[in-house]
């Protein structure tokens, strides 16, 4: 609690509402008001930036997600596609080529078979099938020679269309393949005679084996009906069904997202090969793609959370900074309002005590001069001599029109001295006129006034009406805090070659320490609810410093308190201050 | 020696003056400027004591008049206000200052001193 102290704002335990010189500003509303328009203001914009960004490089990476995927698939469907045009293009040159005779034979079938491994390789067997379907020539590994195919509808889409590459079946052999077959041109007894070859699917396979790809992802070939036609990692085995869905026909490659069975979301390359029906599939994880965007994202997120606490501390000192400015120039203000008020107020006071002097002055002027005359008549004349009863009364009637004198004389001398700049100060003097304006409270309370002055203590140059205000603000408030019966002191002693020092100490209640620190702060007041205003004390320390004194306070809590005002005996403040 | 004394409070002035005559000291009395001035028409004085501040005429125009009948009269201001204002003029334009209720005695020693000045 106490390091959380350290950094509160002196104006956050002000209340506005207190005291007879209000705030003009609720302080801690103007600081929450402050904070939170600067906040918004600093934060949309940072917030509505961050979002925007957000989704731009989001989308921006999903779109070069799709590119990528896109200019992959089609660069694999090209090789795909290249490598049956090319086996395909062989057996038609083959058969332009060579006659059927000629392809009857199964030693010149065997030599272009091996002719076609050497040129272009993935070939296993060849043969020859007349237009009833019978497989009149074979060289290959299997015994297929003389098997009909008649019933095949690879054979009568080859018969149809000229040429004819296959899905991936089993056939008479049992075990997945693909063939490209060729018709020849001319006709045989029963049709035109078909060239067919089976090609190496290993060889097949290895063209999409060799894509990089990353743990998740998968590439593979599938039928237009969805019947995977090369081996895959995680979508199941050749000639199994594919799970995810296959879309219409289209020329062009196209990526859709999709979802596994197991509700992975996946980005899905699709590219159809023409002329074949085989659909080639790249199979890519969208959170394995969307990697580097996870990375730029936590990037982000941190950069904005930084950014929000550093303009949050910036907001927040910056408030704190502005408000205790109002702060201290409302109190500054607050305090020139009062330093006036109070300087107004002695100066009606200071009026007010002239009139009252001299309209009581001159009636005692009156009773002044008749009890006079009355008392002369009885001294000069012989007729009352006998009887001094008669001067002792008057001589009565004088002493106390000569008190009343004193009375308005001191009055008067406290009104003159309320402007009036540098003199010549007797402190002795000085004290007795202020402790004379005090007497009375102090006789009915039983306190007594001990005043410790050296008879040798220097005349000095001040302001007689501040150091009245001075002392007559420490008097009074020496009697605040004494018990009836307690002991007000006042002392003065040179405490320098040019300089004087005062005291003025009372046994009353003590002033607790943390109180101590602040009492000469403005609107400090431990008597705000007995109507003090805190600024008592406050104008007492403004008016010595104006005489170019110091002023400081010792106190112990049921012991007592004692005010030391340090003067100079010659001061050197500022000429313009004494105007 | 004569003394003008000048006060709107004839009690105050008559009483005064009374008291001065039997200290030997002859003393006349006016309660307002005008009477003064007319006084002071058929003869100067030695010593005027003026109240400050009087209606019509205060004690401060009073001597300006004054002192143009006779150049020297010596003059002592009397008030019972001890504004700031009174104060300076009083010291400023007369040989003393003097603030109600006065004691007899004092004032005679002021007559004496400015007397002797």
């Amino acid at each position: 609690m106490s390091f959380l102290k350290r950094f509160k704002p002196d104006f956050w335990d002000t209340n506005p509402e207190a005291g007879p010189h209000k705030s003009l500003f609720n302080y801690r509303r103007t600081w929450r008001q402050a904070i939170a328009l600067l906040t918004v203001v600093a934060l949309v914009p940072l917030l509505i930036m961050t979002f925007l960004d957000y989704n731009v490089t989001r989308r921006s990476l999903e779109s070069e997600n799709i590119l990528r995927l896109t200019r992959v698939t089609s660069n694999t469907r090209r090789s795909v596609a290249y490598f049956l045009d090319e086996r395909k293009s062989a057996l038609q040159f083959i058969v332009q080529r060579e006659t059927v005779k000629n392809l009857h034979d199964t030693t010149r079938l065997g030599n272009i078979l091996r002719g076609l491994k050497n040129s272009f390789g993935g070939f296993v067997d060849i043969g020859l099938i007349e237009g009833s379907g019978r497989q009149v020539a074979y060289v290959g590994p299997y015994e297929l020679q003389g098997r009909d195919y008649g019933d095949q509808h690879w054979f009568s889409r080859t018969l149809e269309k000229g040429s004819y590459i296959s899905n991936v079946f089993r056939g008479y052999r049992d075990e997945p393949h693909l063939i490209v077959a060729v018709r020849c041109p001319g006709n045989g007894p029963d049709g035109p005679f078909v060239l067919r070859a089976t090609l190496d699917t290993a060889r097949f396979n290895s063209l999409l084996a060799s894509l990089d790809l990353d743990p998740g992802d998968d590439v593979f070939i599938t039928s237009h009906s969805g019947t995977i036609q090369t081996p895959t990692r995680w979508h199941g085995t050749v000639l199994s069904d594919l799970g995810l869905p296959v879309p219409e026909y289209s020329a062009k490659t196209t990526v859709l997202e999709a979802g596994e069975k197991d509700g992975t979301d996946v980005l899905v390359g699709y590219a159809f090969i023409t002329d074949t029906p085989f659909v080639l599939m790249i199979v890519k994880v969208t959170a394995e793609v969307m990697q580097p965007w996870e990375t730029i994202r936590m990037e982000l997120l941190w950069l904005l959370l930084v950014s929000i606490v550093v303009i949050l501390l910036v907001i927040v000192g910056v408030a704190t900074r502005m408000v205790s400015k109002i702060f201290i120039a409302d109190q500054t203000r607050a305090k020139t309002l009062h330093h006036m008020e109070h300087t107004n107020r002695m100066a009606s006071i200071g009026r007010l005590a002239a009139g009252v002097a001299h309209e009581i002055n001159n009636p005692l002027a009156i009773i002044n001069e008749k009890a006079g005359l009355i008392k002369d008549i009885f001294t000069f004349g012989k007729e009352y001599d006998k009887d001094d009863r008669l001067v002792r009364n008057v001589d009565s009637i004088l002493k106390s029109v000569n008190r009343c004198g004193t009375i308005t004389k001191r009055l008067l001398s406290f009104a003159r001295h309320i402007d009036v700049a540098m003199e010549q100060i007797e402190f002795k003097e000085l004290a007795s006129e202020v402790i004379g304006f005090l007497n009375k409270e102090a006789e009915y309370r039983s306190i007594s006034i001990i005043m410790d002055i050296p008879d040798d203590l220097p005349e000095f140059t001040s302001d007689r009406g501040k150091l009245q205000q001075i002392f007559l603000n420490l008097i009074n408030n020496a009697f605040q805090a004494m018990n009836d019966g307690g002991a007000l002191t006042i002392t003065a002693l040179r405490s320098g070659p040019n300089e004087l020092q005062f005291s003025v100490g009372d046994d009353g209640c003590g002033i607790p320490e943390e109180d101590c620190k602040r009492i000469f702060e403005p609107f400090f007041s431990t008597k705000k609810k007995r109507g003090g205003t805190g600024l008592g004390l406050s104008i007492t320390y403004g008016l010595v410093q104006e005489l170019g004194g110091d002023m400081a306070v010792a106190s112990e809590v049921g012991k007592g308190t004692v005010f030391t005002i340090t003067l100079p005996v010659t001061p050197t403040i500022n000429k313009a201050e004494q105007a | 020696m004569t003394i003008l004394l000048v006060d709107d409070e004839q009690e105050l002035v008559s009483a005064m003056a009374e008291r001065l005559d039997m200290r030997g000291i002859h003393a006349e009395f006016a309660c307002c400027g005008t009477d003064a001035i007319r006084m002071a028409q058929k003869k100067c004085y030695d010593v005027a004591v003026l109240d400050m501040k009087m209606p019509r005429m205060s004690g401060l125009e009073l001597r300006r008049e004054l002192s143009a009948l006779c150049p020297d009269m010596r003059f002592i201001f009397l008030s019972g206000h001890g504004s700031e204002e009174d104060f300076k003029a009083g010291s400023a334009e007369a040989a003393s200052y003097l603030i109600k209720p006065v004691d007899i005695e004092d004032l005679m020693e002021t007559i004496r001193t400015v007397m002797e000045q």
